[in-house]
């Protein structure tokens, strides 16, 4: 465990030194605040709106940005070490290649997990300082949701930028294949599913449909959160789906922690196999 | 004990063999030289050491046990050819990464950037470093929890010569408390005097391993004797050859023959009763001649 825990403080220390950690912690910060007073504007309404409104639109911004930011922090996790030198000198250590990717895993993680919660956890503390009237155990119980299971989101996205860091031969590539995973499962997958309902024409089994949504993890982010915030009124597009799920928001987490295991399953098989 | 075995190892890539039945040990205190051209084998055998590389046949074994294993690991030290390191890091930073990495005392990482002469920079980043002081740190890396066990690939590369033979010297101490080493490279003078045994590689197959006494028994090359501070080295020329002796000139005072054990002495003797050969030095067939002949020969012979 100890090696591990050196693999990992290592990598906290890289993200403090080149400046990630608060880069990320900021852009957060100021997103969040930004959709919190103003993400009713286009509705003609400037400042606080309510919490389900701003946890609904944090929730749309995070599924974007929180993939994004896992996979360029970790896609050249491997095949980086490979090509500046240090990873055949890693693997002369008394170091598995596991303990390598779980030491790599939890100080990438423990990075996106600090950034998420200073950065939408500040605007969380702003809310409640300035704004009156508010119901606090219902904000800290929506933020509270909302960082914990988008730090799960982007350790999933981690787990899926070391597979694809492991399968490939040079950094360009894995940047390229990072690319790829974030249009997938953050444009293409729900555009796909719209096709399908379109196209089938009612053909598809209802039933069927909304257990689809557990193919995306970024899907079940949504779910986690939008389900949460009571009636099910902020679930629209493909999310609708989601109102016929017969999961419930336990259901929802797990599905994601079972997102996490088989992509950090799968990168430490193909870590594994890869030759050095 | 042997600290290392390899047992009738073959490796393939493919259906490209790259080692040939290969048979090799190394004991304790013995520092065995791994030679070979490019793409001889001699960086896939030290990765099947070090249990990056399994072979497709023949065993491995490293202290007794698969090369794997974490207690082999923690016991042998390795510097890559052109080592990297992460050039955010200092000197220092870096070994004591590796140091907690291998378990070694936080103590050792001052006393190694000593020994390999890097106190002064230890503060630095890698990147600022030269070549030649990321082969030291690779260096001070490799000896961290002082390994019984040495793989160094292309050790003098960026070098320089006072560098190199303090390298060498640094070898012979740890040899002689019973480090085991195997070094690889491809800068043959020099390397002669600290290696224990010679293993020349090519093709991915064992030409031949010895010492370098036995190596010189297998095969019968000339002996060099050159005869130096002559006054008039045409006639030495001409007198050598009525002797059966050819001979070349170098530089303007200066002849070399090249002779066989047979005739040696009665050479040797003729030279030493004249006394017009002031000079005279004798050097029995080198590492690089032992080398061309297992290595080089056989590869021209094979490509024609």
């Amino acid at each position: 465990m100890m090696q591990v825990w050196n693999i990992a403080i290592k990598e906290l220390n890289d993200g403090l030194r080149n400046r990630w950690l608060l880069a990320i912690s900021l852009l957060f910060a100021i997103l969040a605040a930004g959709i919190a007073w103003l993400g009713s504007a286009a509705a003609g309404q400037v400042g606080f709106s309510s919490i389900p409104a701003t946890i609904a639109s944090l929730a749309s911004l995070a599924t974007f940005l929180v993939p994004l930011i896992a996979l360029l922090l970790a896609y050249d996790a491997i095949v980086g070490e490979e090509e500046g030198g240090t990873l055949l000198l890693l693997l002369t250590y008394p170091l598995s290649r596991g303990q390598l990717l779980l030491g790599k895993f939890i100080g990438h993680g423990l990075i996106l997990a600090l950034a998420t919660s200073i950065g939408f956890g500040s605007a969380a503390v702003a809310i409640a300082l300035l704004v009156s009237d508010l119901d606090i155990w219902l904000l800290i119980q929506s933020f509270s949701r909302f960082i914990f299971s988008a730090s799960l989101l982007g350790w999933v996205f981690l787990a899926l930028a070391y597979f694809l860091s492991s399968k490939a031969s040079e950094k360009s590539t894995a940047a390229g294949l990072a690319l790829g995973v974030w249009f997938l499962f953050v444009l293409v997958f729900d555009l796909s599913l719209l096709a399908l309902l379109v196209f089938s024409k009612g053909q598809l089994n209802p039933d069927l449909l909304p257990w689809l949504l557990l193919l995306n993890p970024t899907d079940i982010f949504r779910q986690i959160n939008l389900s949460g915030l009571g009636d099910g009124s902020a679930m629209n597009g493909v999310m609708a789906l989601g109102r016929d799920l017969p999961i419930t928001n336990p259901g929802l987490w797990f599905s994601l922690f079972i997102w996490l295991i088989a992509s950090l399953g799968i990168a430490h098989f193909a870590l594994r196999r890869r030759a050095i | 004990m042997n600290l290392v075995e390899l047992q009738n190892v073959s490796l393939a890539y493919g259906r490209m063999e790259v080692i040939k039945n290969l048979s090799l040990h190394l004991a304790e205190g013995e520092v065995l030289g791994l030679f070979g051209h490019n793409g001889a084998g001699k960086t896939t055998t030290m990765k099947m050491i070090l249990g990056l590389l399994a072979p497709g046949s023949g065993h491995v074994q490293v202290f007794g046990n698969t090369p794997d294993h974490t207690e082999v690991r923690k016991r042998l030290g390795y510097l890559p050819e052109n080592v990297m390191f992460y050039p955010q890091l200092s000197g220092e930073e870096t070994l004591t990464y590796f140091a907690r990495l291998k378990g070694a005392a936080n103590h050792q990482v001052g006393e190694l950037l000593e020994k390999v002469g890097l106190t002064h920079a230890a503060t630095r980043k890698v990147k600022t470093y030269s070549k030649g002081m990321r082969q030291r740190l690779g260096l001070a890396q490799a000896l961290l929890a002082n390994p019984r066990l040495l793989l160094l690939d292309e050790p003098t590369v960026g070098l320089d010569p006072v560098a190199t033979q303090e390298l060498y010297q640094l070898l012979n101490e740890l040899r002689q408390n019973g480090t085991g080493i195997i070094l690889c490279s491809h800068v043959l003078p020099g390397v002669e005097p600290y290696i224990s045994r010679a293993a020349i590689l090519a093709g991915g197959q064992l030409q031949a391993v010895g010492t370098l006494s036995e190596l010189r028994r297998q095969v019968a090359l000339p002996t060099r004797i050159r005869l130096g501070s002559l006054s008039e080295p045409e006639h030495w020329q001409t007198r050598l050859s009525g002797l059966g002796f050819d001979s070349r000139c170098i530089g303007r005072d200066a002849l070399e023959v090249l002779t066989h054990n047979g005739a040696r002495r009665e050479l040797l003797n003729t030279l030493i009763n004249s006394s017009e050969a002031a000079d005279l030095e004798v050097s029995p067939p080198s590492l690089d001649d032992l080398y061309r002949h297992f290595a080089v020969v056989p590869a021209q012979e094979k490509s024609q």
